[in-house]
């Protein structure tokens, strides 16, 4: 990967998305051989933030390289709570791990808190900026059925908020990709993301509606509209009923559509899509192991050559 | 005598800023951390009519010449200044003010989310982009109005 860290999806080249899934891939086909791979290894996790499918396939993802976990636990239960800055917690921490990952609630934590640590720190969420890793394991699952090149991804619900949005986004710059975006007018992607689109020449569109787009998708990436976005619960529920999927809204999308999400979901995909064709979301959780595998691979990897 | 030099006299030695975008002279002073504490002189002129702005502001600081990074950190709030260095009533330089690439400890993000506006040890940094600055931790971009967050310490 030839980074020392993994902060946002913005600084992935090509190249480097590739090795990530080309290792995954590897390890995929034969676990056993990375059994042992980083014995003795401590990776750190560092959740600000409640988090449980992110904690735990990091978790699983450094033992099944044959490593070990230190978990900071609760904010609630550590020196946090006390005042600590985030500044201090990591150079502590530094000392008892060889990898660091990170979820925070302020934009920029994890950026910030790369520059006072050597060992890698990676980014799993900092507030409704980046969750790089997440992208990474999106990528894999869309690679695994239609490639990454000549497609059309659909990205709906929390734009602006959705940090899996944005980091999605900028790593599709990447690939020959149309890029789609479907929101309420509220939830648009933020101002920052959209520079950076326009900046790289990417395909974009923004929808209101889906139906206008459903039919030209190989991919569509639901995320969920929380209610705390909207001042009024009529509203909310106004607005996230006109983006939420069943069987009768994949009526009109290709049969080889792939339906993702990030998880956890709630409502906004209808129980009855999960027996189908389109259903990936499981299966892209499940790719969360093999693809932090290889992440953590690289990073540890290159943290020791360089030691 | 004109208009212009009954508003703002001339310096032996020092550093006036002319063509401040109307408007603008506190906060150059601001960002110069200029306030007359020193004792040094200042003079300000607001509002003064200027062939290429229409309006501009002057301000003139007595015994100081700016630093580059001074000067640098200027061109983002005043992209029209031009400064000149003042040594015994006669301009030895004077210039166009350049962008930097950075800025470091200056403006606050406007984001409030932004973990440079938790209680961290760390300043501010903002990168240049083409019409505004963009936050090094959040990727927040200011485009209008930069002035409003100036983290001015007092
Ligand atoms: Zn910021």
């Amino acid at each position: 990967m030839r980074q020392d860290h993994l902060i946002s999806a913005a600084n992935l080249s090509r190249e480097s998305i590739e090795a990530v899934l080309d290792r995954a891939a590897a390890i995929d086909a034969d676990p056993a051989a990375y059994r042992q791979r980083h014995a003795g290894a401590v990776l750190a996790l560092c959740f600000f933030e409640p988090s449980t499918r992110t904690k735990m396939s990091f978790d699983t993802a450094m033992k099944r390289l044959g490593g070990t976990t230190v978990d900071m636990g609760t904010v609630e239960s550590s020196s946090v709570k006390k005042g600590e800055t985030l500044a201090d917690t990591v150079r502590v921490v530094e000392g008892y791990a060889d990898a660091i990952v990170l979820r925070h609630p302020s934009e920029g934590a994890a950026k910030m808190a790369s520059e006072f640590v050597d060992v890698p720190l990676v980014n799993a969420g900092d507030g409704a900026g980046q969750h790089p890793s997440q992208t990474l394991l999106d990528l894999y699952t869309i690679r695994e059925r239609a490639g990454l090149d000549d497609l059309s991804v659909g990205i709906m619900g929390d734009l602006k908020y959705g940090r899996t949005v944005h980091s999605l986004a900028h790593a599709l710059t990447n690939f020959d990709v149309r890029q789609h975006f479907i929101s309420p007018e509220s939830l648009r992607l933020p101002r920052n993301v959209r520079f950076d689109l326009h900046e790289s020449g990417a395909q974009v569109r923004e929808h209101t509606d889906l139906d206008a787009v459903l039919p030209e998708l190989d991919v569509l990436y639901v995320t969920r509209i929380q209610r705390e976005r909207f001042p009024d619960e009529n509203e909310y529920h106004a607005i996230a009923g006109e983006y939420r999927i069943d069987e009768e809204t994949l009526d009109a999308a290709r049969d080889d559509l792939s339906v993702m999400h990030p998880l956890p979901r709630v409502d906004e995909i209808a129980p009855e899509v999960d027996d189908t064709e389109y259903a990936r979301y499981f299966e892209q959780a499940h790719n969360g192991v093999p693809v932090r595998m290889a992440l953590l691979d690289e990073l540890l990897t290159q943290a020791e050559a360089e030691r | 005598m004109s208009d212009h030099e009954l508003r703002v006299s001339k310096i032996r030695n020092g550093t006036v800023i002319d063509h401040v975008a109307a408007g603008q002279a506190l906060n150059v002073l601001a960002i110069l951390g200029i306030d007359g504490s020193e004792g040094e002189g200042v003079s300000i002129g607001m509002n003064v009519p200027s062939d290429r702005l229409g309006r501009k502001d002057v301000v003139k600081v007595e015994d100081r010449e700016l630093s580059q990074s001074e000067v640098e950190v200027l061109s983002l709030i005043a992209p029209e200044a031009s400064i000149n260095i003042i040594r015994d009533y006669d301009v030895v330089e004077k210039s166009r003010v350049d962008r930097p690439d950075t800025v470091t400890g200056l403006l606050s993000c406007p984001n409030r989310n932004c973990i440079t506006n938790d209680n961290e040890p760390i300043a501010s940094k903002f990168g240049v982009v083409a019409d505004g600055v963009r936050c090094a931790y959040c990727g927040d971009i200011v485009r209008d109005d930069i002035a409003a967050h100036l983290d001015v310490q007092s």
